[in-house]
């Protein structure tokens, strides 16, 4: 079975934005790029099924301009076989991403796609979701555990009360959370080996998906600065100032 | 303009965050129904008729509904749709889980985590895992929105009586299916409205020695809270997660103990009212958002604060 695995270049989640002076977006010049974390959860688990001999093949694909192939080639270092990038300008946003990946799916025709559940600089939180539902696939989101069997998968979801644990048959979207897997590193070998993968280059047109995003970025600014805090002494002193000065108890 | 805000309730009751959903419609104006799906779940309904905000209760009490199953829940909400001008959400797992294909069903998209109302169309949500405040402005024919609780105040929940109106539609996907939920039970308040917080991170230790912070939380009648490396090491369960990936609290008081305050997690608490960190670490960057800082050894200053609260 086919694997399709989208992942996405985001800032480095070492790194504190700033937002630029006139307000229009965050500066991202010069900013270390990386790819979403939960994107490489979502390779690492992939790459398992590959070798546990569940996939056959593991296709990764990043949705942006070609920057994002640094990525991809990330990915193919990581074990996965070959990439796509679709060439748009800027990143999609997630109803046009969840678009373009539908047409994949239904070219590439894979059992399973296994997606972040999150990017972390739009925090959206909502790709997987809107793939799942344009083509009316069952959906695991936020899988800390998953299992494949024949032509089912057993997820269990972090939930806001704890677990649950779910049956999807096949084909299915998968999000994956923090704690599904540690993703391994790339040795130097195998970097070297992703850069004879192959790698193809599509666009919007070629996938037969129009564009078209009504929801404007009218301003960004940066939060509400806390008040610098004082450090007490002693745990007496931090009662006695939470109970005199703030007040909290 | 009529908008459809979506309960979230356990069948039995209905839970506060719909309470801080509804807050966000009033702002932005017009009628609201209150959609409760579920299945045996006539007690939440009842509830929801009682909340002042709300013109009218739509019930659709199914076994379809009964888990609240994504694929279920977005069909049932777009056979709704029509006559909505918003559709909101809360922000929690579940809202995150099927407003998103509704979203895409509808060919919308949708704003997660909305923070301000600012009009009908134009909304403020934190990017960056809150190191920015995006404003933004949607043209969709219909406006879907998940809503963090912590921004808006609950609304109240008494006194009003809505008249409860059955739907009959049942969705019911066959590709998915409910095996089994493994639902912490505490007797503490819930975190994400809790006003105060008490939160562990790596430096806890380990499982035992959280117990000193389950302590201090029963005197204080406060929940629990913890890091992501406090629960990816086992100490705690995942949903004590506070952060950019974990639940987002704004209690009047949160204690940071032995936690670094690393981007991710300042995005789950930093809007708390009176942030207190203990870390033996002066160069801890959790002490560039605590009101009150002190540097340390958690192993003797907990026992000591739980003695002196
Ligand atoms: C995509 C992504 C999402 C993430 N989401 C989240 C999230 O939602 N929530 C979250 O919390 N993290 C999240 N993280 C992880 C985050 O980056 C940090 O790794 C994590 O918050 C660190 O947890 P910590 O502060 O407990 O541990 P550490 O950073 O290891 O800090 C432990 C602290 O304890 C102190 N300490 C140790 N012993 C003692 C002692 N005896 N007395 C006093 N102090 C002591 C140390 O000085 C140190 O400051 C995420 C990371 C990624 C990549
Ligand atoms: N531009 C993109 N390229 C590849 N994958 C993406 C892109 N945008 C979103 N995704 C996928 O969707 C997931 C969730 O993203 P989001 O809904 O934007 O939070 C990410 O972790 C990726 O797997």
């Amino acid at each position: 079975m086919k694997i399709l695995v989208p992942v996405k270049r985001v800032i480095d989640y070492n790194v504190k934005v700033r937002v630029k002076s006139d307000n229009s977006d965050v500066d991202l010049a010069n900013v270390k790029m990386a790819m979403n974390p939960f994107c490489e959860i979502a390779v690492e688990q992939a790459v398992r099924l590959k070798e546990a001999g569940i996939a056959s093949e593991v296709i990764v694909v990043s949705m942006g301009d070609k920057s994002c192939q640094e990525q991809i080639r990330t990915a193919l270092a990581l074990g996965a076989d070959r990439g796509i990038q679709v060439e748009t300008e800027t990143a999609p946003d997630s109803l046009s991403a969840a678009k373009l990946l539908k047409a994949l799916v239904q070219e590439e025709q894979p059992q399973l796609v296994i997606m972040g559940k999150q990017s972390i600089d739009t925090d959206n939180n909502q790709t997987g979701q809107m793939l799942a539902a344009l083509l009316d696939y069952p959906q695991g989101t936020f899988v800390s555990e998953m299992s494949v069997e024949n032509d089912k998968v057993q997820i269990t979801r972090e939930i806001d009360g704890g677990l649950q644990t779910l049956e999807l048959d096949l084909p299915a979207i998968v999000t994956v959370d923090l704690r599904l897997n540690d993703p391994r590193y790339a040795s130097l070998p195998n970097i070297m080996k992703a850069k004879r993968k192959p790698l193809a280059v599509k666009t919007p047109a070629d996938l037969g998906v129009e564009l078209n995003n009504k929801v404007t970025l009218v301003a960004v600014n940066p939060p509400a600065e806390r008040q610098a805090g004082v450090k007490v002494a002693s745990v007496s002193e931090l009662v006695d100032k939470l109970k005199n000065e703030a007040k909290v108890l | 303009m009529t908008i459809l805000v979506i309960a979230e309730h356990d069948n039995v009751a209905l839970k506060s965050a719909t309470l801080n959903t509804l807050a966000a419609a009033q702002q932005i104006g017009g009628d609201i129904e209150l959609l409760v799906a579920g299945y045996n779940c006539q007690a939440v309904a009842d509830a929801a008729a009682a909340i002042p905000a709300v013109t009218k209760v739509l019930l659709a009490d199914n076994a379809a509904y009964e888990h609240e199953l994504a694929e279920n829940m977005s069909k049932l909400i777009v056979a709704l749709v029509s006559g909505h001008s918003h559709i909101l959400a809360p922000a929690t797992t579940n809202g995150k889980n099927y407003l998103p294909r509704v979203a895409a069903l509808l060919d919308v998209n949708q704003l997660s985590d909305v923070t301000a109302v600012e009009s009908a169309d134009t909304f403020q949500r934190p990017i960056y895992a809150g190191n920015a405040i995006a404003t933004v402005k949607t043209d969709d024919v219909v406006k879907l929105l998940t809503i963090r609780g912590t921004a808006f105040d609950a609304v109240v929940a008494e006194g009003g009586s809505a008249a409860i109106e059955a739907v009959s539609e049942v969705c019911d996907n066959s590709n998915v299916r409910f095996v089994k939920e493994e639902l912490a039970k505490s007797d503490r308040p819930e975190l994400t409205t809790a006003s105060v917080v008490v939160a562990g991170g790596r430096g806890m230790g380990n499982t035992e020695n959280f117990d000193m912070l389950y302590g201090l939380a029963d005197k204080m009648g406060a929940a629990v809270g913890a890091s992501r490396a406090a629960v990816d090491a086992g100490f705690v369960p995942n949903d004590l997660q506070v952060g950019q990936t974990g639940k987002v609290v704004a209690p009047d008081l949160y204690i940071a103990v032995g936690i670094s305050g690393a981007i991710q997690h300042l995005a789950g608490m930093k809007d708390s009212k009176v942030i207190v960190a203990i870390n033996k670490d002066e160069e801890a960057p959790i002490f560039s958002v605590a009101d009150y800082g002190l540097v340390a050894d958690l192993f003797e200053a907990l026992p000591e604060l739980s003695a002196q609260i």
